[in-house]
């Protein structure tokens, strides 16, 4: 474990900082997932450990990486990449599926869908 | 001197994701309806990722960075398929 830490004094500090920002991103949105009390409001939480939390902690590795091996090494920005481009996916498909559910069970909370309310406004428009 | 600033930083990140992931489990047990459950088990993948990037970091190695791939992979399928299960109550028409 010793042996790879002999890497210079502002590495060091770059390094530590990144992944205290990124544990703290992603602590503070695994609290709101916890905390906040609807289901709506709770989707937004984890996103803060997706998008920054995962940057700076991929960031921090690659160039703790970088430095360690005296070669770029770039290879874990691939995990941003993948994690920035799938999380909306599957957070909006999940939206998806629960406002289907929510209006499958007749919830007044959830607005009505918007291929309905076009065809109830123009039946008296047309009578 | 240097070391310890690392370290002490590795070890404070690893116990932040710790207390992340006792989190998103508690939603994914307690969550009252089925897509809070997804959605803790969506944070609870992401959370394990980042501690396996933290664990690649502390050991020097890059072997954790395939299986932080591989975790990221996984719960995006997972998360897809129960989100499409959640709608259509069936994963493949």
């Amino acid at each position: 474990m010793n042996e790879a830490f002999n890497l210079p004094f502002w590495a060091e500090i770059v390094v530590s900082a990144f992944v205290l920002l990124g544990a703290s991103l992603a602590l503070i949105g695994t609290i709101g997932l916890a905390r906040l009390p609807t289901f709506f409001e709770r989707l937004h939480a984890p996103t803060l450990g997706t998008s920054w939390g995962t940057g700076a902690m991929v960031m921090a590795s690659m160039i703790f990486f970088t430095v360690t091996s005296g070669r770029p090494v770039f290879h874990e920005i691939l995990i941003g990449i993948f994690v920035t481009v799938t999380t909306p996916v599957t957070l909006m498909l999940l939206a998806q599926s629960t406002l289907h559910r929510e209006r499958a069970e007749g919830n007044p909370d959830v607005p009505a869908s918007i291929s309905k309310t076009p065809a109830a406004d123009s039946d008296p428009k047309e009578a | 001197m240097n070391i310890t600033i690392l370290e002490g930083a590795l070890t404070t990140a690893q116990v932040m994701l710790t207390v992340a992931m006792a989190l998103a489990l508690f939603r994914m047990i307690h969550g009252p309806r089925a897509q809070d459950r997804v959605l803790g088990l969506d944070t609870l993948y992401v959370n394990s990722m980042l501690m396996l990037l933290t664990l690649g970091i502390s050991s020097g190695r890059t072997l954790y960075f395939e299986a932080a791939l591989i975790i990221g992979l996984l719960g995006f399928v997972a998360t897809v398929a129960l989100a499409k299960f959640l709608m259509r109550g069936e994963v493949i028409e």
